[in-house]
Order: structure tokens, then C-alpha cells, then sequence
């Protein structure tokens, strides 16, 4: 029979969570996960590893999930929960845009994720990060972890592979880098996360988010991710 | 009423309390791939059908109808994919019907990760969606818990490791419909031949733009039963005997009647 409770601890010393409690055969993101900040939005990455157990399951996943035109989030923790979890957001949003007449603050969808991954807590296993950029407050990040808990960051790493990189994005981070730098930054930290984390690895996927929309990138490890770089 | 009749879990839990075994499910060891090429996709899978260690079905068919251009391969659970493809068959049609549109494979993926992603994992149905719609061509995996992949080429089930390493090896971009049946074909061969729990014959499913869809039962049959080189049945008088009496009609006669049937004596008797 399978079977899952909370594995979640609270300590004097903070919160002890344990990822390695998914439903046998489930499929898990064992993840490298981020977004930042930049001068003129936000950047999303991600690398795109999907496991069941030992097996990579996808090689190529695309683990940045559109829920608005300017609103996007990084899904870490078990692929079916935050799937799910995402499809309900974007849903939500598309009727508040269509109420409204207008496009939703990614404050209002980082709500939405919260509700979800509060009130279903005991249910899931969903790390998830929020960015988007709106014309009103610019570019955000908000990051849920584990319990439900809602944190609006001037940037924000996640999964497995995050612990790795942690030195890495306390070092390097400054406020109001440019575009460039941004890639640089967040490319930077996501190849040390899949040089050092196992569950992590495959390419490497941004989005840049600005005034201007939403735009793609993607690196390749042939060429140790460097290019292809912007797509779309 | 929808859903699940629990009826039989509660029978099999009072029968296990009075330490009866449980009744194993009929599981789809499987070997199912799919891959895109240049005017649509094409989906395939082996036909055995297992229970524990036994072979329950030589050549059962894992390639499901769901609409005339969306089909599904499915492993896991043999009862669950049948059902479950079989439920999402029907609902499709009945959108279609209400919406006086063609199905779209994102719908019916879209269907069928809600309705699993709901019985968490419950229902194990693993499934290989493909078809062919106004947008184009689609294929997917959908997992037993919900989670769904789109990719060119995929595999399923016990084989798809071995069946994945034929295509990562072989496959590449911009195949023609002969080059994708082929190279499908051979990953499902992979798995047969290399994992257990796969075995028998390969099925194949070719969804095209524009032409109508072909499904190719038993495509190819690698594990035909040869000719036995020799039999053990002994030849008639090998067996001595010390005497011989023959009863003929007349003598039974005598104790019972016996009634001559008109027309062919070798058919038998089905309705008068």
C-alpha cells in the first residue's frame, strides 16, 4: 500500500524537511531551480532533469511554467503535484483577466500558489517558485516552500541541487544588474548546481521577463552552456 | 453513478482477514514507445500480458483506441488502462460531439492527467498518448500519479530502457513515415527480446495527417512457434495385449437403443 505523511520537521535549529518521501514510482524533479531579480524584471532557470528513482525520465524537461503572459514559475518537487498545481493557477488566472480586464499582479498569482500549497499541504510535495513582471510593480519573486509559506525575495534558489550553490549566489549576487549580467549570474549558479547535484542536470532553460514580454533561452552542455543562447 | 464500486475490496479484505491470498492483478510488464515523424506519429507495443511470474495472455493488444486520430499505448495495470482509455474514449467523443470539432490530443492528455492525478496513483495506468489533430501532431507520456512529458520520441513500461536505447542511439530529426514504423518497431523488439516482463509480437499504430489511420496488428512476429523436430507419441501397437473382443452395433443393440443421426456424423449437434 502506498503511503505518505508529513516528513516535515521543526526543530530548534529550523525547519528539516525531507524530499525523499515521494510514493514509490512517482516522478520526482530533483531539481536546480532559481529566479532573480534584475534592473529591468526578472530571470527564471532551471536545469531539465526528471527522475523516477535511478532513471532519468526526461532529459529535456521544461520545468518553467507559463500561468500568464508576463507570470511564470520554477516547479520543483513531484512533477504530478506541481503540474497539477500550476494547470489550477493558470486557470484562475485566465478568468481574472477576463473579470478584471486586465492582467494580473504577480503578487495576486503568487496568492493563488500559496492558497493551494498551504491548504493541500498534507497532500503534496511542491517547492515552487514565482516571478513575473507587471507594469505597476516591475519584476517580483516569490518563493513557497514545503509548508506553504509565502516569501517575496530579491532572488530565490530552489530544489535539490540549490544547497550546492547557496556560497555561490551570496558571493556573486548585486541589486540592479543588467540583463546580461542576470544570465550570467543565474547561468553561472545553475551549472555549478548540476556539476555537484546528481538528481540535476541536462540543459539549461531561462526565461527573461521584462516590459518587453517573455523571452527564451536555452544552453546546452556540449558546449559547456554557452550557446545556442536566446530562442524564440 | 461514476467512480469506483468498492465492493470487491471489502470482499477481498474479509476473505485475506480469514487468511485467504489476495487476487493478483493482471499487470502489462510492457515494452511502449512512440515517436514523431515528418506527417505524423506512430505509436507501438509488444503483446504480452503478465501475472507474477506467469505469461497470462501471448498476444493481448496494449494499443488503444481513444478517437479515429488519437490512439493510446498503455502499460501498468492491464484492467486500469482499459478502463481508464476507455473512459477518456468516450468523453472525447461526447466533447467532440458538443463542441462539432475534432478531438485534440492536449485535451484528452489533459483529461486523462486529471482523472489519475485525482485516484493519486491508485489507477496505475501508464500511458503513451499520439495523434493528430488541427494543430498538428502531438505525442505524450502521462505517469500513473498525473504528471505529464511531451517529447519527439518516448518510451513506457519494464522495456523502456531498453527500448530507450535504441532511440537514443538511432533516432534523429526529420524522419519519414517508413523510417519511423522501422525504427519504433525495432525499440519495441529491444524491449521483447532484453526485459522480461516484455515478450511476443509487435503491434504498431500509424496516426497521419490527412489519411486515414492504420493500425498494424502484429506487425512483426519474432517468436513464432517453430516445427518440433521430434514427437513422443508412440505408434499404434506398441503396447502388447493378450486378447482382442470387438463390439459391434448389433451387439449394443441389446442393451440400449441406438439411433442413426442424418447428415455429416462428424458434425456435432448445435441446434435441431
Amino acid at each position: 500500500m502506498v503511503g505518505h505523511g508529513l516528513t516535515g520537521m521543526l526543530g530548534e535549529d529550523g525547519i528539516h524537511v525531507d524530499m525523499n518521501h515521494l510514493k514509490s514510482g512517482e516522478v520526482n524533479l530533483g531539481t536546480s531551480i532559481m529566479a532573480i531579480n534584475f534592473k529591468d524584471g526578472v530571470i527564471l532557470g532551471a536545469d531539465s532533469r526528471t527522475t523516477t528513482g535511478a532513471y532519468i525520465a526526461n532529459r529535456v524537461t521544461d520545468k518553467l511554467t507559463q500561468v500568464h503572459d508576463t507570470i511564470w514559475c520554477c516547479r520543483s518537487g513531484s512533477a504530478a503535484d506541481t503540474q497539477a498545481v500550476a494547470d489550477i493557477v493558470s486557470y484562475h488566472l485566465n478568468m481574472y483577466a477576463i473579470v478584471n480586464n486586465e492582467a494580473p499582479s504577480t503578487q495576486v498569482a503568487a496568492s493563488l500558489f500559496q492558497e493551494l500549497c498551504y491548504e493541500n499541504k498534507d497532500m503534496l510535495s511542491a517547492g515552487i517558485i514565482i516571478a513575473g513582471y507587471d507594469p505597476r510593480h516591475g519584476g517580483q519573486v516569490y518563493s513557497i516552500p514545503l509548508g506553504g509559506s509565502l516569501h517575496k525575495q530579491p532572488y530565490s534558489i530552489g530544489g535539490s541541487g540549490s544547497t550546492y550553490i547557496y556560497g555561490y549566489c551570496d558571493a556573486n549576487w548585486r541589486e540592479n544588474m543588467t540583463e546580461e549580467e542576470g544570465i550570467q549570474f543565474v547561468r553561472g549558479a545553475l551549472r555549478e548546481a548540476i556539476k555537484w547535484d546528481g538528481s540535476s542536470g541536462g540543459v539549461i532553460r531561462l526565461v527573461v521577463l521584462t516590459a518587453k514580454g517573455a523571452q527564451r533561452h536555452l544552453y546546452l552542455p556540449d558546449t559547456d552552456y554557452t550557446a545556442p543562447g536566446r530562442t524564440q | 453513478m461514476t467512480g469506483f464500486d468498492f465492493s470487491n475490496y471489502n470482499r477481498n479484505a474479509a476473505l485475506q482477514a480469514k487468511g485467504a491470498p489476495g487476487p493478483k492483478a493482471t499487470s502489462t510488464g510492457t515494452t511502449i514507445v512512440g515517436c514523431i515523424f515528418d506527417n505524423g506519429v506512430v505509436i507501438a507495443a509488444d503483446t504480452r500480458a503478465t501475472s507474477g511470474p506467469i505469461v497470462a495472455d501471448k498476444n493481448c493488444e496494449k494499443l488503444h483506441y481513444i478517437a479515429p486520430k488519437i490512439w493510446c499505448a498503455g502499460a501498468g495495470t492491464a484492467a486500469d488502462t482499459e478502463f481508464t482509455t476507455a473512459l477518456i474514449s468516450s468523453n472525447i467523443e461526447l466533447h467532440s460531439l458538443s463542441t462539432g470539432r475534432p478531438p485534440r490530443v492536449i485535451t484528452c492528455m489533459t483529461m486523462l492527467k486529471q482523472h489519475l492525478f485525482r485516484y493519486q496513483g491508485h489507477i496505475g495506468a501508464y500511458l503513451v498518448v499520439a495523434g493528430v489533430d488541427p494543430t498538428g501532431t502531438g505525442l505524450y507520456t502521462v505517469h500513473a500519479h498525473g504528471s505529464t512529458d511531451k517529447l519527439p520520441y518516448v518510451t513506457m513500461g519494464s522495456g523502456s530502457l531498453a527500448a530507450m536505447s535504441v532511440f537514443e542511439s538511432t533516432w534523429r530529426p526529420n524522419l519519414n513515415k517508413e523510417d519511423a514504423i522501422a525504427l519504433t518497431s525495432e525499440a519495441i523488439k529491444a524491449g521483447i527480446f532484453n526485459d522480461l516482463g516484455s515478450g511476443s509480437n509487435v503491434d504498431v499504430c500509424v496516426i497521419e495527417k490527412e489519411k486515414p489511420t492504420q493500425l498494424l496488428r502484429n506487425y512483426l512476429r519474432p517468436n513464432e512457434r517453430g516445427q518440433k523436430e521430434r514427437d513422443y507419441r508412440f505408434a499404434k501397437g506398441t503396447t502388447a495385449y493378450l486378447n482382442e473382443k470387438v463390439f459391434t452395433k448389433e451387439d449394443l443393440r441389446k442393451y440400449v437403443t441406438v439411433e442413426e443421426i442424418s447428415g455429416d456424423p462428424n458434425l456435432m449437434e448445435v441446434d435441431s
